[in-house]
Formats: C-alpha cells, structure tokens, sequence
C-alpha cells in the first residue's frame, strides 16, 4: 500500500523517533510511505483550548494537504497518535461546518474517513498483529484516553506488543486512568495535572518495567517526564518505536532526548 | 439519592479527633450564590490536593462507588440500549417541553395538587416561604434534593424564621456543620466518621454524650433526632427525580426511608422541582428506574421508591403544592450546542470516574453542581465567565458512563469556545497571553513550510538540558517544569530528517 504519514506536530519537532519507526516498520512490512510536506498540526491543540477561529486556518491546512487520499493518490493516511486522529476523526469538520466552509467540511470527512491511528492501520487495515519485532525488554502499556475512548482501539496495541519476540508485557493496575496531561490542561490546571501524574507514575513504577509504551507521544512526554523527575529509570517509548525494533536492527531503550538511534 | 459508601477509616473511636481544633468543624459556610462561590478552581484545587484526609476520603469512596456500578451494568445485557433509550427520551422531552409541562400542570392540578411556576431562585423561595408561612410553621422537614440546594431554600426560609431541617443522613451532617454539598449523591463525602462524631456531639443537642464514631451509632443517633422531626413536622419540601406528564405523579428514589417519612407524614407537601425533570410518561420510567440506581450507587434497584399523584383523602399530605423552576434551565434549551446537559438525572456517575473530581473533590467547583456534569451545567446556568470548563483533560470517562449520554467532552470544548469569546476583550493579562499564543501557533501551524522553521525552534533548549532531559523552565515553561522533565528537543526534526534522507536517495 502507499500510506501517506501524518507525523503529528509535536513527533514532529520533539519526538521524531516515532515518525521514523512508523517508516522503518511500515517499509519492513512492504508498503511505501510518503510525507506530504505541506502538513503542519491537526489543530487539536486550538480546538480542544476554546480557539476555534485559530483553528480554522490549521485544520484547513491539514485536510488541504491530505485531501488526495480521497481522490486515491494514497490508500491511507497514518497517524502515530491516537489524540490527534481522534481529532482528525471528530473536530475537523465540526471546525468547518462551524466557521461556514460545508465544501470544507465535508473534505475532511472524507480525509478522515481514510485515516487511522498506527494500531487501527495494522491490525484493522494492514490484517497484521506481529510485525516481525524483536524486543527482549519488560514493558507495561498505558492506553491513551483518546485511543481508548475517542477512537476505542480496544487491545489492538496490546495485540501487536503481545506478538514481539522477546517482549514481556506487564498490566498497569489503574490503566485507563487519565495520566493528567489533557494538553492545555497541564498549565492551566497545573497543580491537579501534577497530582495525577504521580498516581500515573505510582502505578508505572510498580510494574517493575523496564519500558513505558502508548500510541501518543504527548501523554508520553508528560508520564515521561514525571517519570524522569522521580529518577525512576523508566523510559517511555512509543508503541512505533517497539514494533520497529528487530534483531537485526534493535532498538535500545534510553531517554528520548538523548537522539538514539532508530533502525533504519 | 443518598447512598452508604462505607465509612473511611479513622484513627480512634474516642476522644477528639487530633486535627479537631476547636472551631474546625464548620464548613465553608453557606454561599451567597450557591452556583458561584470560593476561589477559582486551580486555587481551590490547589488547597483541596494538600488535604491529605480529603484525598484518602474521596479516593476510598470514589473507587467503591466506581467497582460497585462498574460490576452492577456489567450484569444488564441491554445497557447500551437503555442508555440510547434514556437519551433519545430526553431529547423528546426538552424538543416539546412546553407542551409537556403545560400537561403536567393539568394533570397535577386535576387531581388536587397546585401548580407555581418560578422564573429564578428568588421566586421560588418567595413561592415555598409563602406558602410555609400561610401553614404557619416554623420548621419544616427536608427531602434531599438538589434544586433547593441551587436555589438556597434552606437560607431563603431562615430569613423568614422559618427552620428547614434536612432529613438525608448526610445532608444533615452537611447542615449542622454549616457546609456545603461536595458531591450530588453523597453530600458529605469530605468528612471522615471521627469528624461526624465531632459534628454531631457538638451540634446536635440530642446526641447522646457517650456518642463514639462507630457506623451503627452515629446512624442510630441521627435517626432518633430525625424521627423527632418528622412526627411534628407540619410541612416538608422534597425535590423530584421525575415528573410523570401523562399522569402527574411525582417520584422520588432513595436509600434511607427518611424521604418516604417526609412525603407521607406532614399535613402538606411542597416539590420543587427544575423543569426539566419532565418525562412523557408512566411508561418511561422503566428506563430511568433502570439506568438511574444502577448508575448512582451501584445498586440493581433503590431501597425506597416514592410516588405520589396529587393528593389522596385520608392517606398522606391533604395538600401538595409543585413549585415547577426555571432558574437558567430555559436559556440552557435554547443552546443547541449545550442543551444536553439538561438530559441529566442526577446519578452522579461522572463525578465518581471523573480523575480531576476524585482527587480536587466537589468543593472546589464552587457549586452545588461538582464533578464533570457541574463543569458543564453551572457556567451554563449562571451565564458568567467561568474556568470550570477547563476542569478537565477531555479524558471521556463521564461520557463513557453517563446513563443518559451526555457527550460531556465536547460540551466542554464548547463552553471552552465561549470563554474565549467571553474573554476577547478582556483586560486580564492570563487571557490576553492565552491569546497572543494561540494566535501566533495558528499562524505557524497554517503552513508545512512555516512549521518547518518553527519546529526547528525548541532546539534551542538544547543549551540548557543536561542528561537529556531540562529540569527547570522559566515561566510559563515552569509550569510544566515544577512537576515534570522535559525532554531534551532532538538534534534534527522529523521532516528535516525525511528531506535529507530523500535528498540522498
């Protein structure tokens, strides 16, 4: 398939790691990725804060840049985040219809319509749930509440880290509980965000694992980063990141930051 | 509804309790504005996540309740077709809600009852101490209900020397400490089994003096100053769980009993009730009497289920009044966008999975609405600015669990997009700032070439991470900074990355 990848803004400029494995696995398994260069950010971050006029000029951005998926140029767009194809899924074009653009509106929901978060691509689209990875680390999964509930992308992550060659999964107790990032959140109601967080990095430390994975790099930055702070020796990863690694190609846990190497 | 969670621990049976000051006891008093008051919500919050006690109190009960309902709709195979039921009811009834209240009012009055209709708070306390007043009482008898919480009968009622005694277990522990509600099932879920003690020897006149802070006892006390009341009670006030328009009945669901005493023993009964309580008829509450126990406190069906059509010679009050109340609820409607949060029905299923409510608890929404559904409903009612609709991280679990489907996510998203307007020319310096960002990120997030440059631009924090992570950000990085690392920007950006490795190709 040819898959145009919406890297997110944030991977984009903070965690290209994720990004990247999403090329690197998607190529193992076949499939040509293209990046549309014309895209910026999805606009969740202006939705979801109360600026939809700001919005607007984002979101039309995105749906003009992936547009072509409708028309075919691509089978599928794919989004390494399940907040923002959430957002892709059911913002864009009330955004649009809001700010009196109905042709608008109804291109995203046709952009939409071919998008998926990387689990819902490879399981429900792709038909795959072991991807050839090799990853010999203890690792607990923290379902995103965007993944879980926006989208319900049920156990297709645990699925696809289940099938990893050398993978012990760990249950988080208290997983589908909100971590307290909740974007703007974490500044405007700082002291609260804080406070969930520690229950967050509680429960991830008690796991005894090695490696803390989701499908969203922003809940990630923020446990990751609680996690830091406690010097607690967990390294948040990217589901993407996992599933890239094979043994010929590993990829080694350490602090995002500190520009490891992705297999290529 | 009023439910028993189980009592969170406390120290010691005897003796004051250690943080008991003399004094401590009372509450925060009574607000002028029940749906308006305190500090705002990050500093209420702030306040409420230092106190230790109330954290432990609220994460034992909150995560009872949440086990209890979770097992409970587990078990009913239909759920989700009970709660399209409950929403598509809701939805017809707010769609002709004038045609339907208009029924009820002939219904009730066709057999006995009479019907007030109260545009605000104060015509309704004016309308209930009226009628107190002509029945010459001084003290009337309380069913739990939320609508004169909202309104502030019990306060209204004192300036008319008129004593309204709350009859709910923990409304009374609420009432004697001179506090208010932190939660809409169970009113004082902040105080610990030590403190009701405390409360209840120094406040209650009838305690006895050897009162310890075992469960049974601090029941059976309340009971016997309880049964006190209701035998010389002339009058008691309830709220309404529904409102039959078909038939004119009443119902109210409850645990303790201490509802059915009040609506069965005074010589008058006075409902006031919010308008939108309305259901077409007899029929549909088979749905909510479904939907609502289950949801709220996690039982299959409430121990006491009260109704009443009118009045009926020689059994129970010989006069009924029903103050039907607006207060907001008609401005409500006529948002499109917000009018579902008049769907609700009370059960409180939204606070007890909400993750903000169970660590801040209900205080700190400075209304008698808390949790998700008073983040929603309050700014709506009151018409004024508000930070509640940022009380939450958009998490989705009041949407996930509402009985009648309440999308509570984009509600807030809603209401977020009116406090922006509401602040566009606002002086304050937050709102301008919030403005300047979000202006500024709008333009370089329009354009792939401008994001280019500008995701380029976090790598300039390089300088100052150590070990991969940045400990410390001046304001308003330190927001972020105070409780969490951040991650050291990378060297290269992903499409700088994706440019060099097609340059190469």
């Amino acid at each position: 398939m040819r898959i145009a990848l919406a890297s997110t803004c944030i991977a984009d400029a903070m965690f290209p790691q994720a990004p990247r494995a999403v090329v690197t696995l998607l190529e193992r398994l076949g499939h040509e990725v293209v990046f549309p260069a014309g895209q910026a950010c999805c606009g969740q971050m202006h939705v979801n804060t109360g600026y939809l006029a700001e919005a607007v000029p984002v979101v039309r951005n995105h749906v003009r840049t992936f547009a072509p998926v409708a028309d075919g140029e691509w089978d599928a767009v794919v989004v390494p985040s399940g907040s923002c194809t959430g957002s892709i899924r059911h913002q864009q074009a009330m955004v649009l219809e809001r700010a009196g653009l109905p042709d608008e509106a109804r291109a995203a929901t046709a952009v939409a319509e071919h998008t998926y978060e990387l689990s819902e691509l490879l399981v429900d689209v792709l038909g795959v749930t072991d991807v050839g990875a090799w990853f010999p680390h203890r690792v607990t999964y923290h379902p995103t509440c965007h993944s879980l509930r926006m989208l319900g992308v049920g156990d297709k992550p645990e699925r696809l880290l289940r099938a990893v060659d050398g993978l012990e999964l760990v249950p988080l107790a208290e997983a589908e509980g909100c971590c307290g990032f909740g974007g703007t959140f974490a500044l405007k109601n700082a002291d609260t965000s804080a406070a969930m967080l520690a229950d967050k990095v509680a429960t991830v430390v008690d796991t005894g694992a090695e490696v803390l994975t989701a499908g969203d790099w922003s809940c990630l930055m923020h446990i990751g980063g609680g996690l830091s702070r406690g010097g607690t020796g967990v390294r948040p990863m990217h589901l993407a990141e996992i599933l890239a690694s094979t043994r010929e190609s590993p990829v080694v846990p350490g602090r995002p930051g500190a520009d490891r190497e992705v297999a290529r | 509804m009023s439910t028993f969670l189980g009592m969170p621990a406390a120290r010691d049976g005897r003796g004051p309790s250690p943080q008991a000051a003399p004094g401590t006891l009372s509450g925060i008093g009574r607000p002028e504005d029940p749906l308006h008051w305190g500090a705002s919500f990050p500093d209420a919050a702030r306040a409420a996540l230092d106190n230790g006690q109330l954290r432990r109190n609220l994460g034992k009960a909150t995560s009872t309740i949440r086990a209890k309902r979770a097992s409970v709709v587990g078990e009913v195979p239909d759920w989700e077709a009970l709660r399209d039921a409950g929403s598509a009811l809701k939805t017809d009834v707010m769609a002709r809600l004038p045609e339907l209240l208009e029924t009820l009012e002939r219904n009730v009055t066709a057999r006995g009852g009479v019907v007030h209709w109260a545009r605000d708070a104060a015509e309704a306390n004016r309308i209930v101490a009226g009628l107190v007043r002509a029945k010459e009482a001084d003290e009337v008898v309380k069913v739990k209900s939320m609508a004169t919480q909202e309104i502030g009968l019990n306060e209204a009622l004192a300036e008319e020397g008129i004593a309204a005694v709350e009859t709910d277990l923990a409304e009374l522990i609420v009432q004697l400490a001179d506090d208010m509600p932190s939660h809409i099932l169970v009113p004082a879920i902040h105080r610990n089994r030590t403190e009701i003690r405390d409360i209840f020897l120094e406040r209650m006149a009838d305690a006895p003096p050897d009162l310890t802070d075992v469960p049974r006892e601090l029941a059976m006390a309340a009971r016997a100053h309880l049964r006190r009341k209701f035998l010389s009670a002339k009058v008691a006030i309830s709220g309404a769980n529904f409102a039959v328009a078909d038939t004119g009945t009443l119902a109210v669901v409850e645990s303790e009993g201490n509802g059915r005493m009040c609506l069965t023993l005074p010589e008058t009964l006075i409902t006031v009730m919010g308008i939108e309580k309305l259901i077409p008829t007899f029929d549909d509450l088979e749905v909510f009497l479904q939907l609502l126990p289950r949801s709220s406190t996690g039982e299959r069906m409430n121990p006491y289920t009260s109704m009443w059509t009118g009045v009926t010679p020689g059994d129970g009050p010989s006069e009924f009044h029903l103050v039907l109340l607006d207060n907001g609820r008609t401005k409500v409607l006529a948002d499109e966008a917000g009018r579902s949060a008049l769907h609700c029905i009370r059960c409180s299923a939204c606070l007890n999975v909400c993750p903000v409510y169970e660590r801040v608890g209900g205080h700190a929404y400075g209304s008698v609405y808390p949790g998700p559904i008073g983040a929603i409903l309050t700014p709506q009612l009151t018409g004024e600015k508000s930070d509640l609709p940022y009380a939450s991280t958009l998490c989705g679990a009041c949407y996930e669990v509402c009985p009648v489907k309440i999308d509570i996510p984009s509600i807030l998203v809603e209401l977020r997009a009116r406090e922006v307007a509401l602040a566009g020319s606002s002086p304050d310096t937050a709102d301008r700032v919030w403005k300047a960002a979000m202006k500024a990120a709008s333009y370089a997030m329009a354009d792939g070439g401008r994001f280019r440059r500008a995701a380029r631009v976090p790598r300039l924090l390089r300088a100052i991470s150590r070990n991969g992570v940045i400990r410390r950000l001046p304001f308003p990085g330190s927001l972020w900074t105070r409780s969490r690392d951040l991650m050291e920007p990378p060297k290269q950006t992903f499409r700088d990355w994706w440019a060099e490795r097609e340059d190469g190709r």
